[in-house]
């Protein structure tokens, strides 16, 4: 088998919860490997950061660099080119980084690449047997790797369980002095935070949650009729903002926010991976949708197959008389 | 400036229900409505109004079939000045990189200052912008959502980061963007915009007008195969509520109630 090694994403010092999991996807290809983590970046917060993955991985590699400080794919990829041995097996985490930096890779280190892996079923040769999904996670799909040039392989955060082996101990190789001259045609500015917005979602305990389903902008009365009978916010999913009917604060999801409300609602959602690595802390979850066959019926609590159009104007005028005959 | 588009057609998700043929090796493909990419959409108004400020032409190309043409009458009915159809049997079965290997060959032999993909299509790869990036050494940023021309060299542009936050980056030109969703609002097109440009000619290209080398493109060169389409085995799987709608209402606010939804 060719070597296998895990990009570790970190910030502020601490590895990203996708390192723990890349080196369970690297057991998946090859139980018997010993995965190597490549860090890029520089100062006290990298030496921190490789620490941190100790208990995951046996070979730390440390790249150490001023132009490393921010994660700028252009110039990590240069600098994994330097250090890494062609053939091998690159395992990225699939976020917005990996996005950046994964095909390029694939390309400069003549290997095959399979974005947004969500399981390895086995290994025949160099032949990987992958599992993705497509549209929008309403079908999966197997897809057939040829490793024998290596692979980058870009991992969906969250797709494999952290490794419940014992603290292996990890060593850190520092390998800066393999690296050349660092410049990019890319250069890194600055960051803009997002805007908090005038509700904050995340300490929302109920959530009326609105997706595609909802089909215009005008229908986003109905959400939040709904959600004043009930004392609930409204939320959205990705579709909702891209359309402009609610401001980018209201979205839930990987590229919006976080919420860990008590209830979620959601209404017309097809429920998409990046929509629900944003729910956490396991609410009820309902969900409302007219397709029985949308992925959100496979996460949720309780399912209703019906058009929201119709379903939520009765729910609140049913929700409303409730409150009237109990006063 | 000299834009590039690169379009995809793809079954439309917001219209169709994707489900598995009876053998269950595929997707039922018969009456699935088709459009242009969601996100390469965007990337296409984002190209005209970058012409709008800037001057400059906008070209839209894919590598597919006669039966993509319509997408690029679409989007030229939007306002793109060219369409361009790059089309062999020896590229059935390509891989992203075999898409990419295309598409270079024809940046090569045109002069495009910005080039911009859609961020992802149907198969969620958001692979072929970086590796067409990488092919011609132009630097290369995904998810993006915000580009402003500072002078004929550079562009600032913003990303899409975790929790909504933007990154914010200057990139040299040439260069090759990926687009998000949401950065613009793509102007409507109405049948009467499509009717005007129907007559319009639109160049189909193969190997050799591109001088592809055919070993390097197409089922033969993937290391990358999809197999087969399956649906997962279920986890637990939610319980649907049965019953005529006044009845699911009762039972979901019995059950709103006792988890804290409803007081």
């Amino acid at each position: 088998m060719p070597r296998i090694f895990a990009y570790i994403a970190h910030k502020n010092g601490v590895a990203d919860d996708s390192a723990a999991e890349l080196a369970t996807a690297a057991r998946k290809i090859d139980a018997a490997a010993s995965p190597v983590a490549v860090f890029t970046g520089f100062g006290p917060e990298l030496e921190t950061a490789c620490g941190s993955v100790r208990d995951s991985y046996v070979e730390i590699w440390k790249v150490a660099k001023e132009a490393l400080a921010y994660p700028n794919a252009e110039l990590v990829r240069k600098a994994l080119l330097d250090v890494l041995p062609r053939g091998c097996i690159v395992l990225v985490p699939h976020g917005h980084f990996g996005i950046d930096l994964s095909p390029g890779l694939s390309i400069k280190m003549n290997s095959a690449f399979v974005s947004d892996v969500v399981n390895i079923e086995g290994v025949e040769g160099f032949g990987l047997n992958l599992v993705r999904q497509e549209f929008g996670g309403q079908a999966s799909a197997h897809v057939r790797c040829d490793s024998s040039c290596g692979a980058v392989l870009s991992i969906r955060p969250g797709a494999f369980k952290p490794p419940e082996t014992a603290a292996l101990n990890g060593n850190v190789v520092d390998k800066s002095a393999q690296v050349g001259a660092l410049t990019a045609k890319r250069r890194f500015v600055e960051t803009i935070v997002a805007d908090a917005g005038g509700v904050d979602i995340s300490k929302e305990p109920v959530l009326v949650s609105i997706g595609r389903g909802i089909q215009e902008k005008d229908n986003v009365a109905i959400a939040q009729e709904l959600a004043d009978a009930m004392g609930a916010v409204v939320s959205c999913s990705r579709p909702v903002v891209d359309a402009k009917w609610l401001e980018k604060s209201r979205q839930v999801g990987t590229s919006g926010k976080t919420v860990k409300p008590k209830v979620y609602l959601a209404c017309g959602i097809s429920g998409s991976f990046q929509h629900l690595a944003g729910i956490k802390g396991n609410p009820f979850l309902v969900a409302i949708n007219k397709n029985p066959k949308a992925p959100i019926f496979q996460v949720a609590d309780i399912g209703i197959v019906d058009d929201i159009l119709e379903f939520l104007p009765e729910l609140t005028n049913r929700i409303r008389e409730s409150v009237l005959s109990v006063r | 400036m000299e834009i590039l588009v690169c379009i995809r057609r793809v079954p439309d998700t917001s219209e169709n229900e994707i489900e598995l043929n009876t053998a269950g090796n595929d997707i039922k493909r018969d009456d699935l409505v088709y459009s242009v990419n969601e996100a390469d959409n965007y990337a296409v108004e984002e190209a005209l109004q970058i012409v709008s400020r800037e001057g400059g032409r906008v070209t839209v190309v894919t590598v597919g079939s006669d039966e993509d043409e319509e997408i690029l009458r679409r989007e030229m009915a939007m306002g793109a000045n060219q369409g361009v159809l790059i089309s062999d049997d020896v590229f059935s079965g390509s891989d992203g990189k075999g898409i990419a290997t295309i598409l270079k060959a024809y940046v090569q032999k045109n002069h495009y200052d910005l080039i911009l993909t859609g961020v992802l299509a149907e198969d969620g790869a958001a692979q072929v912008g970086g590796m067409l990036a990488a092919m011609l050494d132009y630097p290369f940023a995904s998810l993006v959502n915000s580009i402003q021309v500072v002078d004929a060299k550079k562009l600032k542009i913003s990303r899409e980061i975790e929790g909504g936050s933007k990154e914010v980056n200057e990139i040299d030109l040439p260069c090759v963007l990926s687009i998000q969703t949401g950065i613009n609002e793509p102007r409507y097109v109405g049948m009467k915009g499509i009717r005007q440009v129907a007559s319009l000619d639109i160049p189909t290209l193969g190997t050799s007008d591109l001088g592809i080398d055919a070993g390097a493109v197409g089922e033969a060169a993937a290391k990358v195969k999809r197999m087969d389409y399956f649906v997962p085995a279920m986890g637990k799987g939610a319980e649907i509520l049965q019953g005529s709608r006044e009845q699911v209402i009762e039972k979901l606010i019995e059950l709103m109630k006792a988890k804290g939804g409803l007081k």
